[in-house]
């Protein structure tokens, strides 16, 4: 993609641009629809209607708020350590956004082919938690500082069965790259990691039991790294008000409100990338058979992003239907019990790779 | 070396989500475990005692309304019952099973939203909004008859403000077999969920000494695990007819007197209130419900106390009078504000987010509470 642009403009500052542009659209259209369809799914399981005034079926709710949002006033409290304070919401947004620059949308469009994209997705997001106790700790206020503390806590502690199960799945493909990852697993569904891989043979079979518990255990672990519910404990509505985010107000609020959904779809994107085929559709393509190749890009789009907003669905359905751990549960789920089956887990997948 | 700490003091409320209403929680926290709560009260008070004394009796009744505004028939009974003691009358027996079963309706709408926001406080949002559905059932009713969804100036001293509506039995009935299969819909929904499990149970143990002693009462004593309740052990009105239960905390998930214990009891209340108003609403008698109203009320020198079983725990009213027309002096021992008294001791070396879990468990009313 890069090497595309670059070649047409002959400038790298404006082909970074241009490539940049891509997946913050990207984000903007995942936090405007994913707004809605929190609101509209949402509205459905708790037998509400959901917004219906703004637009046909509500449709322009998100951007009437969006406009609302950059109307207000800036208004900020006190005491404030306004340097932190107005960097934190910066910083955060930073930090979901940058993960974007390695994810593969699909074999045309990529920000940077990067070989180690696993490992910097991890290292990049990790940003955000200091964003996070910045913010909470700039806005000196006790339950931002509260939140922001359980927030570092949490994400720390599911980064590791994270890192676990992504290494499991480094052992399987031998290689760091998300570009790769996907490809390994083309053409039809039954090559997914979670079927255990493209090569046909008894590895595949045996593999198949642990990959379902992998990709169980990454999936929890990626939803309390990206504080939703039942691992909504940072920013707790009826026990901490807005967490660490409680003082912010306006656009600056708005750009918490944007990481979070930016991480939402950031986490899912992976997560399909590691065990569900990444942008290879699982049902073949129609450029191939029609013999239209220009066709493929865009249905591979199509694949990527329908996956990832499946997955973004199942995080809306869970968040609406899951009461909240309490801070000290969530810690021992994640070191109880995340953390050693993700480790046995690891060690199986090692031994049967060696079979 | 040493680092100095300190315990931080967090302010909870008057402005919080989940402090229902304008409670103030004063939390002396190290980290996130509370040392000590210290409730402040005040800031929804509206003199209601005071202002009493200057009404007439029957000027009275719509306040009562707005002491415990989530079961302000209750309000309305006691208040009734009070002073329909002092004054000697007896109300038609039409009139007592349509209280029964009002009071019972709203009990069960009470406790709905009781569970509910319990729920809600712990992050179970939706079955908030389903309960919200059933309460709506029963508002609809009530509206249909008193015209009012709220605060309802329904039972007058000696008799009601309307006759029920004429759809109101076939309504009743049409709800009781509605709900039946909610209260199955809550359980699995909720009740068993294992994270409000998790969330609740062995969480805010109430020992029995102790809700005895601190005078709780309601089902934040019956989830302690005693049979107390006073539809069965002081009889009013016409409760000794009808054949119902206690159902008592018994520590299923945990200890007697957690918080499951009490959310479960008014779950297995609601059960109760349903099998009343099952066994009320056919027997309904004919009759005038405003006859035995008196014209002007002005009963003779005297005290009384009356008390009875809001959804919240025992209700009484104290009146004292001088003989005029206006009480002398109005007393409300409000169950929500002793039962509050309890959260100082439930909340001791748990953590913040079991300050909200314990105070729902409670289910306090503010306006009761400040009256």
């Amino acid at each position: 993609m890069y090497e595309y642009f670059y070649e047409l403009t002959g400038n790298t500052i404006l082909s970074t641009l241009i490539v940049a542009i891509f997946p913050l659209l990207n984000v903007l259209i995942v936090a405007l629809i994913g707004v809605y369809l929190e609101r509209k799914v949402s509205a459905r399981i708790q037998d509400r209607i959901g917004p219906n005034r703004t637009g046909p079926f509500g449709l322009f709710q998100t951007i009437a708020d969006f406009v609302k949002m950059l109307q207000k006033e800036d208004a900020t409290a006190k005491d404030i350590d306004s340097k932190l304070y107005n960097i934190a919401p910066v910083l955060v947004f930073t930090g979901s956004f940058a993960v974007y620059a390695a994810i593969p949308f699909s074999s045309k469009l990529i920000g940077s082919e990067v070989e180690v994209g696993l490992f910097y997705v991890i290292a990049i997001s990790s940003l955000v938690v200091g964003g996070i106790l910045m913010a909470g700790w700039a806005s000196n206020n006790k339950y931002s500082l509260l939140g922001a503390m359980r927030s570092a806590a949490q994400i720390i502690s599911y980064e590791i069965p994270t890192a676990i199960i992504v290494l499991s799945i480094v052992m399987i493909t031998g290689t760091l790259s998300l570009d790769k990852i996907s490809n390994m697993q083309t053409a039809y569904f039954w090559n997914w990691n979670i079927l255990g891989g493209a090569e046909f043979g008894l590895t595949k079979f045996l593999l198949i039991p642990f990959m379902i518990v992998g990709f169980i255990i990454i999936f929890i672990s990626t939803l309390a790294e990206v504080n939703r519910t039942p691992f909504d404990i940072p920013e707790a509505e009826s026990e901490l008000v807005a967490g660490y985010f409680t003082e912010y107000c306006g656009m600056k609020w708005a750009m918490f409100m944007l990481s979070e959904y930016g991480n939402m779809f950031a986490v899912s994107a992976i997560v399909s990338i590691l065990f569900f085929g990444g942008y290879h559709s699982p049902i073949g393509y129609l450029g191939n058979s029609l013999g239209i190749e220009w066709l493929i890009p865009f249905e591979q789009a199509f694949w990527f992003l329908a996956k990832g907003w499946t997955f973004i669905l199942i995080q809306i359905w869970l968040r609406w239907t899951l009461p909240r751990l309490r801070v000290d549960q969530l810690m021992s789920l994640c070191w109880k019990y995340l953390i050693p089956y993700a480790f046995v887990n690891l060690i199986v997948i090692g031994i049967i790779l060696l079979l | 070396m040493t680092i100095k700490t300190e315990q931080m003091v967090l302010n909870m409320g008057p402005q919080h989500p989940s402090t229902h209403g304008v409670l103030r929680l004063e939390l002396e926290i190290e980290g996130e475990l509370v040392k000590k709560v210290t409730p402040h009260l005040g800031y929804l008070h509206r003199c209601f005692e005071k202002h009493a004394e200057a009404m007439q009796y029957n000027q009275v009744v719509p306040y009562t309304d707005r002491l415990d505004y989530l079961a302000a028939i209750g309000n309305n009974f006691g208040y009734a019952l009070a002073v329909e003691k002092l004054l000697g009358i007896e109300v038609p027996e039409r009139v007592e099973y349509i209280r029964v079963i009002m009071a019972e309706l709203q009990r069960i709408a009470s406790h709905l939203v009781a569970i509910g926001s319990n729920g809600a406080d712990i992050g179970a949002l939706t079955p908030f909004l389903y309960l919200f559905r059933d309460r709506e059932y029963i508002l609809n009713i009530i509206e249909e008859t008193c015209g009012a969804r709220m605060l309802y100036n329904y039972i007058w001293i000696g008799g009601l403000s309307h006759d029920i509506h004429p759809d109101f039995i076939r309504k009743t009935k049409e709800f009781c077999n509605y709900f039946k299969p909610t209260i199955v819909e809550l359980d699995n929904l909720l009740s068993y969920n294992k994270i409000f499990i998790e969330r609740t149970a062995n969480i805010g143990v109430l020992p029995v000494d102790t809700a005895i002693n601190f005078g709780a009462s309601g089902p934040t004593l019956r989830g302690s695990g005693i049979k107390f309740d006073l539809r069965k052990d002081d009889p009013y009105s016409i409760y000794d007819r009808f054949n119902f239960e206690i159902p008592t905390g018994k520590g299923l998930m945990g200890t007697i007197g957690d918080c499951w214990d009490r959310y479960y009891v008014r779950i297995r209340e609601m059960e109760q209130s349903l099998k009343i108003i099952e066994q009320a609403i056919d027997n309904i008698p004919n009759g005038d419900v405003q006859s035995a109203i008196p014209k002007r009320i002005k009963p003779p020198k005297g005290t009384v106390y009356k008390r009875i079983e809001n959804p919240r725990g025992e209700l009484g009213y104290f009146i004292i009078s001088d003989g005029t027309v206006n009480p002398f002096r109005v007393k409300v021992r409000a169950p929500s504000f002793v039962n509050l008294e309890v959260l100082g001791e439930l909340c001791k070396g748990y953590l913040v987010a079991d300050v909200i879990a314990i105070l729902g468990s409670i289910d306090i009313v503010l306006g009761e509470v400040d009256r």
